[in-house]
């Protein structure tokens, strides 16, 4: 407790714990927020509940058997996750993919946004009182985690994405699930959008709230859906492309009001565009060629050829006992996450395992620059603050 | 490397040094990237001359991290990652610091962000930054021992095992 004097004289302040188990702050975050009656004057999150040392579990691994540690910190981007990873290891390599799995990974990782972005809309609808849009968003984030799951075995933690390609090559009948999806889900979002853009509570409770200036999100090194909605159109796929982003026709959606509900149109309008990514990637795919690129004693032969040739049986045994060793160097990728700038940093020092593997990840950038946001506001403010950031936990403390 | 990719990089380089000649000790050219090596003392200035340069531009501080070369000497190496929105333009810069002595100037003045990042080294890697308004652990417990990430710092762990586990360790070869 400490004393502050306010316009009607001292006043005495409170200390509340929110979290770290709080059904709001998305995981375990704990902020310590000082109150004076309901407005926020001191806002400090304590994070590292969930630190596992993935950064150090990796250095302990080979490079590829540290991919399925990366799908685990951003939980609702593991395919994000692996295809940064495997940029920067592509990288410092120097290895070329093929375009057809070029066209796939923008295809799933576009999924994925669609799918993260599901989540977050449906968790922060329920933070903020509606809870139907989380039923809604739930649906059609479950059909994205079957065509997950038809095309790589799992739905969640997929591992899809390898060093040098594609871990599988799709199924059968994959892509004409993928087109049912495309041909649904706009008049799903529409659904939602009618659900809550013009709703009173909706509005009252995410307009204006939140505010921070373009130049304040940039000093912060905030990026994603928080930085484009106070009107800087960064945005990796347009500003840096990688996967052969350049070759597809999209829009970066920005607004300038900067509040909560600018970050939800946002957001929602993100969903669309991806829409039309998925379907040109569909478009554009060469129906035949290699899924994965053709470099002995680093990405795995093919099953046909193993059995067949003696150097590919030994190249399969090198790469899955003992790894490949890059050249020594380092190699920083970066991809457009659904939070914002996902980063990896990977150092070689010529041995088969990572010197060290560092994820530059937005989840933790970006909520540090929660104080900025909630100071000032109310205590019911901070809840949708906390939601229009977008937080992964996992992702914030690895 | 493409051409504009080796454009850019001269323009980087090329600014920093017009500015000063002797700021920058080495530049490393690898996989189309570039890295500045800067010795610690001129530090905040480059990070200072970066954003207010008008043809540099570096207002985003993607991101801070730093490597342990253990046991060379010296054996931390800071990496800033730097983004210029306007100019389209990525460059890293590389501190020097030996083992014995692991103290750099914070770049917090220069940009806010770098706060939580250079906390995260502080609590990871042991390296002092001298100016950070909050230099306290962030991701590990206030009491834990050690900074996990350097290179002699065990995957395990120097805890001791509980009882039950230390049935299975001792028949390890």
């Amino acid at each position: 407790m400490t004393t502050v004097e306010t316009a009607t004289g001292p006043a005495k302040t409170m200390v509340l714990n929110m979290g770290p188990q709080h059904p709001s702050t998305h995981g375990v975050l704990r902020i310590v927020l000082e109150l004076d009656g309901e407005t926020v004057l001191k806002a400090v999150p304590d994070l590292g509940y969930l630190h596992t040392g993935i950064e150090k579990s990796c250095e302990d691994k080979t490079y590829s058997q540290a991919i399925t540690l990366t799908d685990r910190m951003d939980y609702l981007n593991p395919l994000g996750n692996n295809l940064v990873y495997c940029l920067a290891v592509e990288k410092l390599l120097g290895l070329q993919i093929p375009k057809r799995a070029q066209y796939f990974r923008v295809l799933m990782v576009e999924l994925q946004r669609i799918s993260s972005h599901l989540v977050w809309l449906g968790t922060h609808a329920i933070d903020m009182g509606a809870m139907s849009v989380f039923l809604y968003c739930f649906r059609e984030r479950e059909e994205i985690l079957k065509i997950f799951e038809f095309v790589a075995g799992q739905r969640m933690m997929t591992s899809y994405i390898r060093i040098g390609g594609l871990a599988l090559e799709p199924p059968t009948g994959w892509v004409e699930r993928v087109e049912k999806f495309l041909k649904m889900m706009p008049s799903r979002i529409d659904e939602y959008e009618s659900l809550l853009t013009g709703n009173r509570i909706w509005l009252g409770r995410l307009k204006g709230v939140g505010y921070i200036s373009a130049e304040d999100a940039v000093a912060y090194s905030m990026t994603g859906p928080t930085l484009r909605a106070a009107g800087l159109a960064y945005d990796n796929r347009k500003t840096f492309p990688y996967c052969s982003y350049e070759e597809f026709d999209f829009d970066v959606p920005t607004r300038t009001e900067s509040d909560c509900f600018a970050r939800y149109i946002i957001r929602v309008a993100e969903m669309r565009e991806s829409l039309k990514i998925i379907r040109q990637a569909i478009d554009k795919m060469p129906a035949e060629g290699p899924i994965r690129t053709e470099a002995p004693g680093i990405v795995p032969p093919g099953r046909e050829k193993m059995k067949t040739e003696m150097e590919a049986l030994i190249y399969h045994f090198k790469i899955f006992t003992e790894g490949f060793s890059p050249p020594a160097g380092e190699a920083f990728a970066t991809v457009e996450s659904p939070r914002g700038e996902l980063g990896c940093f990977v150092a070689s020092d010529g041995s088969p395992k990572p010197l060290r593997c560092h994820f530059r990840s937005p989840s933790f950038i970006n909520l540090q620059a929660l104080p900025k946001l909630v100071v000032g506001q109310l205590i019911s403010d901070v809840i949708a603050c906390i939601g229009t950031i977008d937080i992964v936990l996992g992702d914030v403390d690895r | 490397m493409t051409e504009s990719e080796s454009q850019n990089t001269n323009v980087v380089v090329a600014g920093l040094r017009a500015w000063s000649a002797n700021a920058i000790e080495e530049v490393i050219e690898f996989r189309g990237e570039t890295t500045v090596v800067v010795a610690r003392k001129n530090l905040r200035a480059i990070a200072e001359r970066c954003r207010d340069d008008r043809a540099l531009q570096f207002n985003l501080l993607s991101d801070a991290t730093c490597v342990d070369r253990f046991p060379m000497e010296p054996r931390f190496e800071l990496q800033y990652h730097l983004v210029s929105i306007p100019l389209r333009q990525k460059v890293r810069i590389r501190v020097p610091l030996f083992g014995n002595d692991p103290i750099v100037d914070s770049l917090v003045p220069v940009w806010p962000g770098a706060n939580w990042l250079e906390r995260e080294i502080f609590d990871l890697f042991g390296i002092q930054f001298t100016g950070h308004p909050d230099l306290r652990r962030i991701l590990l417990p206030d009491d834990w021992e050690g900074y996990p990430l350097r290179k002699d710092f065990p995957v395990e762990g120097y805890r001791d095992i509980p009882a039950i586990a230390t049935r299975y360790t001792r028949s390890r070869p």
